[in-house]
Formats: structure tokens, sequence, C-alpha cells
């Protein structure tokens, strides 16, 4: 229950911060996703329908888009650009499931807007793998069947190559905590320890 | 010829065969598919429980940007609601309200943006009637119910008389135990797109139920079924809440009939409270009589929950009281009470995990009355046949359950007094549970073809929710056809293949595994066939009995050299492919036996003596449950059903605002699941078991039993911890203040 105080004060941080962005109006330059802008006067009311180019790097690949400037990421990945493997659990920032990496950052993709993530180097799921070959974390996955559904498990593999690029996670408890944000309605947690476990000894056994 | 001339894939630890798609995002749930011209729907939900839409203003909505349609009671088609069984639906057909979060506009717009926008903007006018909305105010309106507990069951049942059983009993346990709302939360939100071609209708649907959807909505609409194709690939967890079709699916194709473009709809985490069915509320008086040895002289479990007041769901809490234990005077009954709330359903091992909180509990304060240890309590009382039935088990190892996983969890270690056990200030209590659900089959199909190229194709309707049928039918098809794994495509999740019953009930593996066994057993024998009336085979003149199947190859077993390819045999009769079908159905078993799984749950809670807070620290669970098809997947799934049991014994509620019956808590932040951090290494024992009557391949399955027990075992455990019984879940630690 800690844990579900602190995802959702992470989530209303996010909020604000990008509610604070959109009211400052919008700038060419890259918009840092953990500095908040502090909200200024519009001079303009703000026409929720109106619409702005955005350029995304997703993947290594550069996305040229037309969009309101009120679209998530998450809903940009998913309903523009046809990249269905980052989920939609809750989009209240509570599930984990839509989460990717913003510059080897892990993010909720559903607490953000697109448009503040123009310059940033944006990984999902589908861009983890190279060629055929897994990510080791998405082979570990496999091999200790971290999933059931799998619905969650995007999510959950982008979470945990985050929490190994951060380097805090010293134990299992420690995996458990960090882990703690994303859900797994099917339970497959103590599989998900025992995956993120073995990539973060560097094992290289993981079945592909 | 026999599968066992070769080695057995199935129960295997293979990994998923799905896996790859699952960790890549390649696996497209029902709102990933990428369709043209696709426009998005919003619902509007009510925010009474009870009265009339007095007045509906869709003006400001219709006015933004790319808004094709808002559709409400005033303009929506005239559909059944009530056609083809199943639940009630609400379908835009009145103004009136039965209960908070019932559809009651559907908004199209070319972005989900603009129908989120347009949804906001609908203006809506309520006649406020007083809502129905506490169980134990309505107590005195608790009816017997119409309708039948599962397996066709009624809801009452008497062996001898309980009465006469107390007066005789020497200690008697008589307690009232409840349990709250609790949603399902798959965490893949209900989601249709529909599509239109004519007057033919495809869904891609997040169901549990293929067939049953199809069903459904052909009849709502008026259609003929051959017309509705209902397609799902893959289901992002179902629970149960899956395994009926709801109004939003219905709402989807009526929406996409007036816009004339495909829509999809998928339902926001908060809307999945109320309109989509819950476990129902329940209180139940559970009566224990006993002799001084621990004898059960009586035994009494009666249920009231709720249900809506348009639809009727029975939460069978009670059915597992009628065959778990052996005693002479047993008497079960479920009665109703009739609420503003949306309809009930299935949630994962309903009436069983419910039902056995109270049961296993009263029988653990009966075990600490008469001072004998719950385990022995349970083997005096072992019922060594269905009670209820009178009918022998088809198999049972709980005796083997509970001494394997005391064995394991160290149970000879425990003093049983309260509060005895420490580790520094931290209190520590063990708990156990009997487990136990039934053995469900239903008929189901499937189609096996062998190709010319040594691979094979296997299609049976079905679904996969997470419970691995496409990795467990790949293996019984791999051991039927004699062919390894990786040369079977297993596909499933089609209203155009093979039909299936509904991923419910634990009997996708005992149902659609017979299919795919008989299917591919019948493929392999007419190939082989072919060899052995071929005289350029090799083969020729032997009889089925001398052949092996191994590897997509027939050789005789006394000579191996004379040996033939499948692809080799098709190919000399110049054909592309052979295959069978097989219609499989549950034959006389079940009047002969009674059919279930049976497992042992031991839990170790660490209670924080100061603030309350209950930490599950360790696992033991110890299941009987036939042949194992995939010693990986199964061992998943009942960690998964534990986990399921942490949630509800210690977090889940869904709580309602007393005045209008809005649930408050309808989110995954105020709606507590468990986390990772919440879970303990969990140690699954599968006690080695061979049913030979339960269905043709020997699977009793285990998508629900895992949950059964748990929340009883953590109670259990915590009373062990604190001295404090706490009948009224969830388990939370204001409760032990």
């Amino acid at each position: 229950m800690r844990l579900r105080f602190r995802r959702r004060r992470l989530g209303q941080f996010a909020i604000a911060g990008t509610v604070g962005a959109v009211l400052a109006g919008f700038t060419k330059q890259a918009m840092g996703q953990s500095t908040p802008q502090t909200p200024s006067k519009p001079e303009v009311p703000a026409d929720p329908n109106s619409y702005v180019d955005v350029e995304l790097q997703i993947n290594g690949k550069e996305q040229m888009l037309k969009i309101e400037p009120r679209v998530t990421l998450l809903d940009v990945l998913r309903e523009r650009l046809d990249l269905t493997g980052t989920k939609k659990g809750c989009d209240h920032g509570q599930c984990g499931a839509c989460t990717v990496l913003v510059n080897g950052r892990r993010i909720n993709s559903c607490l953000t807007f697109a448009i503040m993530h123009r310059g940033a180097e944006i990984t999902t799921i589908e861009g983890l793998a190279k060629g055929n070959t897994l990510h080791p974390m998405q082979a570990a996955f496999v091999a200790h069947d971290a999933f059931q559904c799998g619905y969650c498990t995007p999510g959950q593999i982008c979470s945990a190559v985050g929490l190994v690029n951060e380097g805090h996670a010293q134990s299992d408890a420690d995996i458990r905590e960090l882990m703690s944000g994303n859900i797994c309605r099917c339970g497959a947690y103590p599989n998900i320890v025992t995956a993120v476990r073995e990539v973060l000894e560097g094992k290289k056994n993981a079945a592909v | 010829m026999n599968s066992s001339d070769m080695k057995s894939v199935v129960g295997k630890p293979l990994n998923r065969v799905d896996g790859h798609a699952k960790v890549t995002g390649a696996a497209r749930y029902s709102a990933e598919f990428p369709v043209a011209k696709l426009v998005h729907g919003v619902t509007i939900q009510s925010t009474i429980a009870s009265g009339k839409i007095a007045q509906i203003d869709t003006r400001a909505a219709e006015r933004v940007p790319g808004v094709l349609l808002v559709m409400t009671h005033l303009n929506a088609p005239k559909v059944s609601g009530e056609a083809g069984g199943d639940r009630k639906l609400p379908l835009l057909q009145d103004n009136q309200v039965r209960y908070s979060g019932q559809h009651i506009g559907v908004v199209v717009a070319d972005t989900f943006e603009h129908a989120m926008q347009a949804a906001a903007l609908v203006n809506i006018r309520y006649d406020e009637e007083q809502p129905a909305l506490h169980l134990k105010e309505h107590l005195d309106q608790a009816y017997v119910p119409q309708g039948k507990i599962p397996r066709d069951q009624p809801p009452d049942s008497a062996h001898g008389s309980v009465e006469q059983g107390l007066a005789t009993a020497a200690v008697k346990v008589e307690q009232t135990y409840t349990t709250p709302i609790e949603n399902h939360n798959p965490m893949e939100p209900h989601a249709t797109t529909a599509v239109w071609q004519g007057d033919r209708l495809l869904l891609y649907d997040a169901t549990q139920g293929v067939f049953g959807a199809k069903k459904k909505v052909a009849a709502v609409l008026g259609m003929p079924p051959e017309n509705v194709r209902i397609m799902s690939y893959f289901v992002g967890g179902g629970f149960g809440c899956k395994g009926s079709t709801w109004a939003h699916v219905v709402l989807t194709a009526m929406a996409a009939r007036q816009v004339n473009r495909p829509v999809k709809l998928v339902l926001g985490r908060m809307q999945m409270f109320g309109p989509v069915g819950f476990r129902p509320e329940t209180m139940q008086q559970v009566s224990l009589g006993a002799t001084r040895e621990g004898n059960l002289t009586a035994l009494r479990h009666a249920g009231t929950s709720i249900t809506s007041t348009f639809d009727e769901f029975i939460e069978p809490v009670a059915k597992t009281a009628r065959m778990i234990y052996a005693c002479p005077h047993i008497e079960t009954s479920h009665r109703l009470v009739r609420l503003n709330v949306g309809t009930p359903t299935y949630m994962r091992a309903p009436g069983e995990a419910s039902g056995s909180f109270a049961l296993e509990s009263a029988m653990d304060e009966l075990a600490y009355a008469l001072k004998i240890d719950p385990i022995e309590l349970r083997l005096r009382n072992y019922a060594e046949f269905d009670p209820d039935k009178k009918l022998p088990w088809s198999s049972k190892s709980l005796r083997e359950c509970y001494q394997q996983g005391a064995a394991r969890f160290g149970w000879q270690k425990r003093n049983p007094t309260p509060r005895s056990m420490r580790d520094g200030n931290t209190l520590i209590g063990w708990g156990m549970a009997t487990a136990t659900y039934p053995t469900n089959r239903s008929p189901a199909s499937a189609i096996a073809q062998i190709k010319a190229d040594g691979t094979a194709v296997v299609r049976s309707g079905s679904q996969d929710i997470g419970t691995g049928t496409y990795t467990v039918m790949t293996q019984i098809a791999a051991d039927a056809l004699g062919l390894p794994a990786e040369q079977i495509q297993f596909e499933l999740g089609d209203t155009n293949l093979p039909e299936t019953p509904v991923s419910g009930g634990s009997q996708t593996a005992a149902s659609v595994g017979s299919a795919v066994h008989l299917a591919g057993t019948e493929a392999r024998s007419k190939l082989l066939q072919l060899a052995l009336m071929d005289q350029a085979s090799p083969l020729y003149g032997a009889t089925a009995e001398d052949v092996i199947a191994q590897n997509g190859r027939f050789l005789l077993k006394n000579k191996a050299a004379n040996a033939e390819t499948y692809g080799a045999i098709l190919s000399r009769h110049g054909l592309k492919t052979i295959e069978a079908r097989a219609d499989a159905k549950p034959g006389e078993e079940k009047d002969k036996y009674s059919m279930h799984s049976f497992g042992a749950q031991f839990v170790e809670v660490r209670v924080n003596p100061d603030s309350g807070e209950v930490r599950v620290s360790r696992w033991v669970g110890a299941f009987g449950v036939g042949r194992l098809l995939n010693a990986k997947t199964a061992n998943s799934q009942l960690i998964g059903g534990i986990v399921y049991g942490i949630g509800m014994a210690l977090m889940e509620h869904t709580v309602m605002d007393p005045n209008r019956g809005r649930v408050v808590n309808a989110d995954l932040a105020e709606y507590h699941v468990p986390v990772n951090a919440d879970v303990p290494s969990i140690d699954v024992i599968f006690v080695d078991e061979q049913d030979p009557h339960v269905n043709p391949i020997g699977v009793k399955g285990i998508g629900e039993i895992g949950i059964t027990g748990s929340a009883a075992a953590i109670a259990n455990a915590v009373y062990h911890a604190t001295g404090q019984r706490v009948r009224d879940l969830p388990l939370t630690l204001d409760k032990l203040l």
C-alpha cells in the first residue's frame, strides 16, 4: 500500500507538470519531461482542437505527426503509429502497462503528452530486440514464464530494463520494490523477479 | 500404435509458443487490429443508481470536431437485450437507470480524444429514486433463486438433519462470515472493434468465449448466427468478467452500423466497475458440530449474496460444503438479495473462493475449540467418497497434498498457541486450508491437418486468456500426431474454427484438449492406413500395432529401417494434406464418478503488532490435479491463483458510496490488487496423480483451484499470529487494531 501511494503521487506530479507545460504554450525546443514548467498566463486561450506538428524519434526512427497537443505519448504510439505493443491498462499511471523508455529512463507513456518528447530517444517494446535476437530481458521473461496473458508484459520488460539502467537493485527485495509500479493481475510476480534477477546477474543462458 | 511408444511432449516445461509474440509486442489484442476507416467509441455511464433519465442534451457534444454520433435511448436502434440467454443487457432501449455505471450513451468520433471530449459534454438530468444498495439493510427481502447453481444443482441441499447433528455435538462453531464486492480487473480492459461487411458483422472482442459472444450478439441484433464472426487471438486476462457478453459489445456493433464505419470501443479502467460484472458481496453462516474426537456431526453452510434488480447471478458459496468433508448431517442453501447494482458474475472460482473462506475459517475455529491440529481435524473427516452424490472420486490425492505440503512447509514445528511465534517484535502466524475445485468438461471440436511438408496445423475455436492454451494444445497435438512441437501450428480464437466452450470453469484443457487429442490421433491413423495399404510403402502389410510414430515418421517397431516420413506418404498419394475432425464430449464418467481437484494451502504471515500490517512471507501449496500438460505454465497458473487469493484476503474491496452507489475506489490506485512487493516466493507442489476416468487426457483443470482456500489460510495464519479472528474480508489492518 505504501507503494500505491507513491505511484499516485508520481502521477499527480506528472499531471501537474504536463498541464503547466501545455499552459505555457508550445515551444520548438525539447522539453525535459522531468522538469515541469512554471505555469504562465496564456495570451490566447488554448484550443484543444488545434493541431501541431510533432517530430518524434521512436525506436531509432523519425516519426512526423500532426496531432492535438493533448494527445498522450501512449495514444500516439497505439492509435497513430500502430505500435500497439505498448499497452493501455488504466490510462492513469497506476498500472505500468504503458511503460516505455525515454532516454533510457522508464516512464508511464499515458501520463505524458507526446509533444513533450521532441528530440528525445523513445524506445518501446518493439524496439528492444535486435532483429530476431531478443533483448536479454525479453529472453529471460520467456525462459522463466514471467507472464501469462501477456498484456502487462511489454510494460514489465521496459520497466525491468529501466531498473537495470538505474543500477539500484541489489537483492530480490529491491527488485520486488522497484517493479511494484507494474501490476500483473495474472500474478507472475515470482517469475518476473527470477527473470530480472537473471539479467541483473548477467547470466546469458536464457533460452530464446 | 500408441503415444507411449514415443517420448511425450505433454508434461514438458515447454516455453510458451506465443512467448516471443508477447515479449516483443507483436501479439495483437482486440483493440489493436489495424482496420481501415476506424473510428472511436466512448460510452457515457449513469451517475445515479436508480431512476429515470429526464433529459439528455447532446448539442454541445455534437459540436465537437470529428463527432459522428451521440447514441442515447432517444435515437438507438431497437434491439432485445434479453434475447440469447446469459446476461440481460441494458442497451439504450429506455430511460431507466438500474445501477450506477450503466451505459446510457455512446459517442463516436474520428479520434479517441474527440470522443472523450464529446462524452464529457453530454448533459444529463435525472429523476432520481431511492436505490437499494446495502445487503444488510435488505436481508428481509432475501429470496430463493429461480435459477440453479453450477452443474445444474438446486440452490438448497440436505442430507440428514443439521439440528439433530448439532444437538449431539460436544463442540459447536456457529459464525457469520462476510466477503465484499470484488472486481476482476484484468490488465486488458474490455475492448471491442466492430466491422460491418454488408449484413455480416466481424467483432474483434476481448472475450473468454468467442462462440458465446457470437450467439449472444446474433440473438440481440436479430441476425442469423452465421453472419456474426468473433475473433480473439489474445486476451489480456479475464478471470470471469470476459466470460459473458456485456452491453458494450453490442453497443459497439450498433454504433458501427449507425455511422457506417468500423468502431473501436475500449472501456476505461473506471468504467469496468459495474457494467462488466464483479464478485458479489456475500454473507455466510456456517454451523459446525463435532464430537470431542473431532468427528463432524453437523455441517451447515447458508449463503446470501447480492444480485441486480433485473437479472440473477448466484455466487454458489455453499457448493463445496456439500462434498468436502464426511459428515452425516449436511445442509446448504443459497439466497439472493436484489440491489441497484450491475449484475454480478463469475470471478475466479466463483463460490469456491468466497465459500472456502467461510468454511475453512470455521474448520480452523473448530480445530482450536477441540485443541486438535487443523490438518488432523480435516483427516478425521476425510471424505472417502462424495457425500452429496454418493459417488466414488475419479481420483483424490488430498491426503498426499496435506502430507507433502506440511512436510515442505515444516508444519510440525508449529506451536499452535496464538501469539506464540515471533521474530523480534513481529508476530508470526502459520495457517492452512483445504483447496478444491470441480473438474468440468463441455463438448468441443478440433481439426488436425498433416501437411506434405511434414508440418501440421491444428485448429479449434477456443481462447488463450493467459492460461497457455496455445502451448498446451500444441503439446497435446505433438503427441497425438507424432510430430515435434515446433512442427505444429495451433490456431484458436475465431468462430470460423471448430466450436468450443467458454474458457471458464477451468475446463479448456479438459474440453479442447480432448478434442485436439482425438483429432490428432485420428489424422495420424488415417495417414498410417494409407501407408499400410500401399505396396510402395516400406510399411505395407504391417498392422497399426506394429508401427511407431516418431518425429514425423512411421517406423516398424521391430525393424526400424522400415520407415517412411509423413511427407513421403502424402506426396506419393498426390495429397497436399490429410485431416481429421473430432467432436469430443463428456460421457458417462460424470454419472459414475465425482470429479474434483484437491489441494492444501500453507501460509506464513508476519504481522506488525503496532500497525496491524499483514505481510505474506511464505507459501506452500500442494495440489492433485491429474496429469500436467506443461510443468512450467501449470506452475504459473497455480501461483497466479494464489496471488489472486492474497489480494482477496488482504486488500480487494469495491467500496460504494452509500447514497448513489457510485464506486468510490474505481481505479487501480484505490482498488488494491497485489503488486510485486506483496508477493513472496510461492512453492507449488504437484502431487503425482493419474486419473483414468475424468477425460481422454487425464487432466483436471488448474485455473481456479489456486485461489480456493487461500483467503482462509491467510485468515487462519493471522489468527495464529495475533489471536484475532477476522471473519470479514478483506483483512485490512484496521480490523486488527
